[in-house]
């Protein structure tokens, strides 16, 4: 073959590790090495990483917090927040505190972000002033690629843009394996034979695609539903490729119900439904969980909403607050899983040897 | 200025249909002869002719690229003239058209003579093209005879296509009576707000929105509803940066229809697809996006079937800290001029087996002819000494870093590619020579 690429940037800046400096990394500076214990995307990690990290957040949860307080005592953990998000952005500092580190909130809200520096720089100035982790939470999709390649630190991705928000991901899937009675080892066959709908604005959902990349590799059947103006038809493509599982789309929401032990609700958001062809009624007679839809067609089975929710739209307090609901039980999973991702990404080990990260397979 | 023979060289000239071994003889700026090999006795007439060897390299009309931009006026941080010729010459290329999205937008004569003019220190000819509306503001109309006057060649709103009917008509019929195409960057804008890549399945996996093939291929379609109601056989549409099929099967059809339409492709519409994304790579983000594999394919399929009629590399330097932002953040664009060559030749003279004379025709002799650059992209006896000298075996690893250009934006940073460039020679003077500073 006549063009060959001597390196090909884009597959490999994910899991280039310190150690092998690509050849950007040669031009530029040292720095622009993405850090192995960095979070970008829920693919990035394998099965025995996730894993690892499941198992991580169990030993942290049950450990006195005499001891958890100690691990990294006095690690600074810097919070970069473009995007005000309260249940995210407590879950990270509750799980950074309980490891005892010092948090630092950077937020476009506290105007503590200098107006119109780069990203690149307000990650450059963490790192001068001595962050050892940032979580980022931005509105651009692949921010945290930037912001890792720039200062070389690990970097938590707490929600970017429509792309993903991998930390959602782990916990719902902790929470999905505790409602399932599935403990011990991770595979390829761990929810075989279970169906999972996800249903709502599909589309600008970084919970929904970070699902729905995972959930699949371990034998999941995922069904995606929603009207097309949220959830186009390329959709059902976001499946990886060696997945076990599969991802399908199914419009209709009962027939959807039906087949699903696990049912995770996404929050509708008003404002973006004004500039799209969708009339609210008719999205709340087709697609809203109500205890009259639930008892229905899906009596037995376990109902998330990763909030915030808005009850009396895509679901009724009714069911939020039901036997069937774990939405609180997501919430306390939450602490658990970040508490993992922040020791993961302090801990001498990795920076050491270096988590092995899976190829993007894109 | 030295005279210059050129010995033992493989001649490739596709206005002449010359694909032979000949020596030229190149003096007062001009291609003076082009014999056999050994034949031009220059001793007596041009004594102090410098020799130029090209033994085992191919000699061909300097390429002319149609579509660049070269951030002059207004954005010298980016490129200047002179940086931005000097990579051209670099590429091999002889001629570059200097797109209007300066700032000011170049919609004035007054402009178009200052890109032109000597303080400029370009190294090879600019031909610059000039708003097709005022302030590329698709509502009035700029002064298409002054500006020919000038040295303008063709008139386009590039990045800001002109969407309506009504003057988009009327530009056709001006730039028609002045003898100038009209050149639009076909995206209806109505259907691509906050869109940073094509659409697909590779936009929502990545969570970014997607610019639709009909953005594109209605724009098209409908230029060409408008320039057959004109009806003027002098009225002349091209099409900049084609990049979809059904695109292009709307020139095939127009032009089946007798219709003036040519169109230009980009060597990273044809070498790449949207894939190369990747991970966000701001280097990998260009207006029109890199669109899907399918695509990239019937770009191929149109070079070699004849229906694309150039290449033009769309040549967009941007700074590097404008370059590392956000994916939606970044500016659309990358630098293009010293990768082409090697492109080319790599995808299109070594994979799919294109004749080199057709390679160099898509580089010089057909562009030429779009925007009619009277004696360029031929090396007919009497014309412009522009002359590229190029080894086709050659394999090389282009490197951003070594670029002439200011701007490293470049996806093909660490490529191997096959075709290097030797010796470019711009109006008889030998403006780039490899691996020596001139
Ligand atoms: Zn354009």
């Amino acid at each position: 073959m006549a063009v060959k690429k001597k390196s090909s940037k884009a597959s490999t800046r994910v899991v280039r590790k310190p150690a092998a400096s690509g050849k950007k990394a040669a031009q530029q500076s040292i720095q622009s090495v993405i850090h192995p214990a960095s979070l970008l995307s829920i693919t990035q990690l394998s099965l025995e990483e996730v894993q690892s990290i499941l198992a991580l957040a169990d030993q942290l949860e049950k450990e006195p917090p005499i001891r958890s307080e100690q691990r990294l005592f006095k690690r600074r953990v810097a919070l970069l927040f473009y995007e005000s998000s309260t249940r995210t952005r407590t879950s990270f500092e509750l799980a950074a505190k309980a490891l005892g580190a010092d948090t630092t909130l950077v937020s476009d809200k506290s105007s503590s972000i200098e107006k119109g520096e780069s990203l690149k720089d307000t990650g450059l100035t963490l790192r001068a002033l001595g962050a050892e982790c940032i979580i980022l939470r931005s509105p651009y999709s692949g921010a945290p690629y930037l912001l890792a390649e720039a200062t070389g630190l690990p970097v938590l991705n707490a929600g970017d843009g429509m792309h993903e928000h991998p930390s959602q991901a782990l916990l719902d899937l902790r929470t999905i394996l505790n409602r399932l009675g599935k403990s011990g080892s991770i595979s390829s066959s761990t929810l075989k034979g279970v169906t999972i709908t996800i249903c709502g604005d599909i589309f600008h959902s970084r919970v929904a695609r970070s699902n729905a990349l995972l959930l699949p590799r371990l034998g999941a059947r995922v069904i995606l539903c929603g009207p097309a103006p949220l959830l186009p038809e390329t959709a059902a493509q976001i499946a990886p490729k060696d997945a076990s599982g599969s991802v399908v789309i199914e419009r209709d929401f009962d027939r959807a119900l039906a087949q699903s032990q696990i049912v995770m609700m996404l929050r509708i958001q008003a404002e973006r439904l004004a500039g799209l062809a969708l009339d609210l009624e008719e999205y709340k007679s087709r697609y809203q969980a109500n205890a009259e839809r639930i008892v229905r067609y899906a009596a037995k089975s376990v109902i998330m909403h990763p909030g915030p929710m808005i009850r009396g739209l895509e679901i009724t307090s009714e069911v939020a607050d039901g036997p069937q609901s774990v939405i609180e039980e997501q919430v306390r999973n939450g602490v658990a899983i970040r508490m993992a991702l922040i020791a993961r990404a302090l801990s001498e080990q990795s920076t050491a040897s270096g988590i092995s990260m899976r190829k993007n397979s894109r | 200025m030295k005279p210059i023979l050129i010995r033992n060289g493989h001649l490739i000239d596709p206005a002449t249909g010359i694909d032979a071994p000949r020596d030229l003889l190149l003096a007062e700026g001009k291609v003076i002869a082009v014999d056999k090999t050994g034949k031009i006795k220059h001793t007596i007439q041009y004594p102090d002719a410098e020799i130029l060897d090209a033994k085992g390299l191919v000699v061909a009309p300097g390429f002319v690229d149609i579509h660049v931009h070269l951030r002059e006026p207004g954005q010298g941080y980016k490129e200047t003239i002179a940086s931005g010729t000097a990579a051209a010459a670099a590429g091999g290329f002889t001629s570059v058209c200097a797109m209007p999205n300066t700032v000011p937008v170049n919609d004035s004569p007054e402009t178009t003579r200052w890109m032109l003019a000597p303080e400029r220190d370009a190294v090879i000819r600019v031909f610059p093209i000039a708003a097709a509306t005022r302030g590329s503001m698709g509502e009035t109309l700029t002064e298409y005879g002054s500006l020919r006057a000038a040295g303008a060649v063709a008139v386009t709103d590039d990045g800001k296509p002109i969407l309506g009917d009504r003057i988009m008509r009327e530009s056709l019929i001006a730039a028609a009576r002045a003898g100038m195409p009209v050149i639009q960057h076909a995206e209806d804008t109505r259907l691509t707000g906050g869109c940073s890549m094509n659409a697909g399945p590779v936009a929502f996996r990545l969570g970014l929105r997607g610019m639709p093939v009909e953005a594109e291929s209605g724009l098209v379609e409908r230029d060409i509803r408008l320039l057959a109601e004109i009806n003027d056989a002098r009225a002349h549409l091209h099409v900049a940066h084609l990049s979809t099929r059904s695109a292009l099967d709307a020139v095939r059809k127009a032009r089946r229809n007798g219709l003036r339409v040519t169109c230009e492709v980009t060597p990273h519409h044809f070498v790449l697809n949207e894939e190369a994304v990747g991970d966000y790579n701001t280097d990998a983000k260009m207006n029109p996006p890199l669109r899907a594999e399918s695509d990239r394919v019937a770009m191929i399929e149109g070079i070699l079937d004849g229906s694309v009629d150039a290449i033009a590399t769309d040549h967009a330097p941007h700074a590097a800290h404008e370059k590392e932002q956000e994916f939606e953040r970044a500016p659309n664009g990358i630098t293009g001029l010293e990768s082409a060559l090697g492109l080319a030749i790599s995808i299109l003279h070594i994979r799919h087996k294109m004749p080199l004379s057709r390679v160099i025709a898509l580089l010089s002799t057909q562009p030429a002819n779009i925007l009619s650059l009277k004696g360029r992209g031929t090396l007919a006896i009497g014309s412009p000494a522009d002359i590229v000298v190029f080894d086709p075996g050659k394999t090389w690893t282009f490197r951003a870093a070594a670029s002439k250009s200011k701007s490293k934006n470049t996806p093909f940073d660490g490529w191997a590619l096959q075709g290097k460039v030797h010796t470019t020679i711009s109006e008889g003077r030998i403006v780039y020579r490899e691996g020596n500073q001139l």
